[in-house]
């Protein structure tokens, strides 16, 4: 048997009293793709900015291919033959992709004979590993399934044998995705090692040929792919026995509280978001808007959130809403009854430096019941913060503690806890999973379905395929700021949501939409089947 | 968790600060040729020992309050206001207009008076830079620094085109009337047999600033317009989330801000030379930022920072007074104690904070 292409030994790490890696050993064959699987916070990203020498171990060693290694730092890495794709890619936006691919690797003074030699190389890469880049676009004009290969391109030009991709889908469409599935497998074949990290566990069963799982620092358990099962790895993942699915009762829905009506959204830069959409949510149903990342469905939610302006109609239960001016801003949005759960708790939601009690009124700050003449009655909101965390299962429930001292699962649910428990007519909720536990997700989805349940409209805006088709009860895909159609989730899947996620549709209402859209997406489309 | 306990963020850290600057400021001394100790001694015996020093001293501090919590208000709202000058001048030329022209009856009410003018020149000036950061985007650093230099200019022109008495030659008002002096710490603390706070300038206008102290601590952490101020200042796109309005938080914070840098003139104009001249700043509205830095835009600290400053401004002239020290060395002193203090922080923090983790690591 040959050695393992990457071996750990006892690999231990602490960050202050945080023990982000203890005493964990990993080994991984060569020429297979290995999954490391975990939480968020379980120390995946920390172990393998060890193995790319981004962070020293405290103790541990390391042996490449046999070998006994020191990664001081990323060039070490490098030359050991280790690659490294982020999760948010390192590439320079207005440099095309050749240039980005000698970026660190030039030879000699000038530029061009380098140029010449990486234009060479890159089209043996593209041969061998169906790996298809125009070496002369700009990276800003590539679609970022595009802008991934770049990542593995640059990797591969340096000659790496092991690759590590850091959440590789988290930015994909189902269907990018596919495509970079097949790439993996293609460089598999080709006897490339590759280390996957992911907190999908969909992808660890189509993909991995073994599986390592991650839990609060710790390698709880490496098994072969074939022989376990998403239940058996959450469980591994969460500690407990976790339910994969969501329980709901079907909906019953009432009267239209949301229509929306050829809503455009221009934003700072002046470019048009929200290209005229319309829909409608129900009391007592639960609307989901799936789509890529980027594709109008933050513009949306910031104008109905009101923290945007927008063109076109609104009305809430029948009543038009301002969508410029005074009455356009954030409290004028609650006091119609609107509740938002934005999509960047730590950006929007919160305020991370204030206590968890002061963030439990945030927003609804200027409510009269908060007040004690002209102070605000902190005593009061301080036993009703106590009791909220409680009810929402925050953990620790200590409401002087800061927001940013929670992780990421409790902060959502101090959001969570402030805007359900305002009783609202609509809640419009962003992402409530992005960044949260798997424990923490299934007791938000409950809290969500059981606000629907007593008759409230939801709309709910997420990039998770997944969350979207067991949540909601209807389901809108969005592309480059249209809706392109609205399915049952019992009478669709991922595949054809996928399609129309990446702008792809059959229906002749949405053919008169933009056709130049059009064209991009099919070329693209065909530049990742070659 | 927090990396250390909150007593050593806001005690500790400014404590070694102080110890640095002050190890440093000995080392200048010491190469000079003249021996730190006596220098400390002195500084001490001056500012602190006697009461007349002490009179000194919270006089200098009553300004710093006012213009450290007007840096510090601003602070809050993520906005550095430089123009604590140019306002506090501002101030002085609002104090003057309403002790001279209204017949005031008593000193109590026109103390009442003057706060409101001061206050009023100071939000004014204030006003203008916030406006255009808020609604235009010009930095507010660029535009209140320009703004003090504007103050000067139309405080210039005002006390020699318009408050300058006739055939005076003196760039300044003419002295207020008597009914406007405001009772000096002389006045209230002595007794028949001592006198108390001998020809120093302190008065009652301390008290007015230990009230605004208190009073700002209240705004920034007990009212919802604090509430919106500080998170306006931790996350613009949290606050608009929230339906708190850019506009009106920038607006408002750098009127208060203002408004507070235009009351410190009632301490100099009103309460010390009774007249508005020329320069009766000093340069006090600059070292408000000092002092809020020090202070962690904190009330409290505020307090003691000023007092400090203070110290440093009554000792430091003690030391010009009795030894070779030249004055320029004082200068020094003050600009180590807010290099360290201010900017120098994450010196002291870092070092500090590992200790700390240390020490948890030990107990874990």
């Amino acid at each position: 048997m040959t050695a393992p292409a990457i071996e750990l030994k006892g690999i231990s790490k602490a960050f202050g009293p945080v023990q982000a890696n203890k005493d964990i050993s990993i080994s991984v064959q060569p020429g297979t793709i290995h999954g490391i699987i975990g939480e968020n916070g379980a120390g995946k990203s920390t172990l393998m900015s060890i193995l790319y020498g981004f962070y020293k171990a405290d103790k541990g060693e390391i042996f490449i291919k046999g070998d006994k290694t020191q990664i001081p730092d990323s060039q070490a890495a490098i030359a050991a033959g280790i690659g490294m794709v982020f999760q948010h890619f390192k590439l320079v936006e207005n440099f095309t992709v050749l240039e980005n691919i000698i970026l660190g690797a030039e030879e000699g003074r000038l530029l061009r004979p380098s140029l010449a030699k990486a234009r060479r190389t890159l089209s043996h890469l593209a041969e061998e590993y169906e790996l298809n880049v125009d070496p002369d676009a700009l990276i800003e004009n590539l679609s970022v399934g595009h802008q991934q290969r770049v990542e593995i391109l640059k990797a591969l030009y340096r000659q790496a044998d092991i690759l590590i991709l850091d959440e590789p889908t988290g930015v994909l469409t189902p269907a990018e995705a596919d495509q970079l599935f097949r790439i993996l497998d293609r460089l598999r074949e080709e006897g490339k090692t590759i280390v996957l990290i992911t907190h999908k566990l969909r992808e660890i069963m189509e993909i991995t040929d073994t599986v390592s799982v991650m839990r609060r620092g710790e390698m709880t358990a490496t098994v072969k792919t074939s022989e376990t099962s998403p239940e058996h790895l959450a469980e591994l993942m969460v500690g407990r026995k976790v339910l994969l699915r969501v329980d709901k009762k079907s909906a019953s829905p009432g009267d239209v509280v949301l229509e929306v009506e050829g809503l455009r959204v221009i934003d700072d830069k002046g470019v048009l978001r929200v290209k005229g959409i319309d829909l409608t949510v129900r009391a007592g149903e639960i609307l989901g808007i799936a789509g890529v990342a980027g594709n109008g469905q933050s513009e949306l939610l910031e104008v109905l959130g009101g923290f945007a302006d927008g063109k076109g109609n609104i009305r809430i239960n029948g009543e038009e809403l301002d969508l410029t001016g005074k009455y356009s801003d954030g409290q004028s949005r609650r006091a119609r009854g609107i509740a938002h759960v934005p999509e960047d708790r730590q950006r929007e939601g919160l305020i991370m430096e204030y206590t968890a009690w002061e963030n439990t009124i945030f927003g609804y700050h200027l409510d009269p019941t908060y007040q004690k003449g002209i102070l605000m009655d902190n005593v009061g909101i301080q036993a009703e913060a106590q009791a909220k965390m409680e009810r929402f299962d925050v953990r620790p429930p200590h409401p002087k503690l800061a927001a940013k001292n929670f992780s990421g699962g409790n902060q959502q649910k101090i959001v969570l806890a402030r805007e359900i428990e305002r009783n609202p007519d609509l809640l419009l909720i962003g992402q409530p999973t992005r960044g949260v536990d798997i424990g923490a997700i299934e007791f938000i989805h409950q809290q969500i379905i059981s606000l629907r349940d007593q008759g409230k409209a939801i709309l709910l805006v997420s990039v998770e395929l997944e969350e979207i088709l067991s949540l909601s009860d209807r389901i809108a895909v969005m592309f480059d700021g249209h809706i392109m159609g609205e399915r049952m989730p019992d009478q669709t899947d991922e595949k054809e949501l996928g399609l129309l996620m990446a702008g792809v549709t059959q229906e002749p209402a949405a053919a008169d939409y933009k056709v130049v859209d059009q064209q991009f997406a099919l070329q693209d489309q065909e530049l990742g089947g070659a | 968790m927090e990396k250390m306990p909150h007593w050593a963020d806001i005690v500790l850290i400014p404590l070694i600060s102080l110890i640095l600057a002050a190890m440093l400021s000995a080392l200048v001394i010491l190469a000079i040729g003249e021996s730190p100790v006596d220098a400390f001694n002195l500084m001490v015996q001056g500012a602190l020992m006697r009461s007349a020093g002490w009179g000194y001293t919270l006089y200098y501090a009553t300004n710093f309050m006012f213009t450290g919590l007007a840096v510090a208000v601003a602070f809050h709202a993520r906005m550095f206001n430089i123009g604590g000058e140019g306002q506090a001048m501002l101030g002085g030329l609002g104090v003057a207009y309403v002790c001279l022209f209204i017949p005031w009856p008593h000193w109590s009410l026109a103390l009442i008076g003057a706060s409101l003018g001061a206050a009023m020149f100071g939000a004014l000036w204030a006003v203008i830079p916030a406006y255009l950061q808020a609604k235009r985007g010009s930095h507010i650093v660029i535009t209140t620094i320009m703004f003090n230099f504007i103050a000067a200019a139309l405080l210039n022109y005002f006390l020699v085109n318009v408050l300058r008495p006739p055939r005076s030659m003196d760039p300044a008002t003419a002295t207020f009337p008597e009914a406007t002096h405001l009772p000096s710490f002389r006045d209230m603390f002595s007794t028949a047999e001592t006198i108390m706070f001998r020809g120093a300038p302190a008065n009652v206008t301390f008290f007015i600033a230990v009230a605004a102290c208190v009073l700002v601590w209240f705004l920034i952490w007990r009212t919802k317009l604090g509430y919106e101020i500080r998170a306006f200042g931790h996350s613009e796109t949290a606050a608009k989330y929230a339906g708190i309005s850019p506009v009106k938080i920038t607006v408002i914070s750098m009127v208060i801000s203002g408004a507070l840098a235009g009351m410190m003139s009632i301490n100099t104009t009103m309460g010390e030379s009774e007249r508005l001249v020329l320069n009766s700043t000093e340069g006090a509205g600059f070292i408000g930022i000092a002092v809020a830095l020090m202070g962690r835009s904190h009330p409290f600290g505020v307090f003691l920072a000023a007092i400090l400053f203070g110290f440093l401004y009554q000792g430091g002239a003690e030391l010009a007074l009795w030894t070779n020290i030249p004055r320029e060395l004082i200068v020094v002193i003050q600009a180590l104690v807010i290099l360290f203090t201010g900017a120098l922080d994450n010196m002291v923090r870092m070092p500090l904070e590992k200790i700390f983790l240390a020490f948890r690591k030990g107990d874990a």
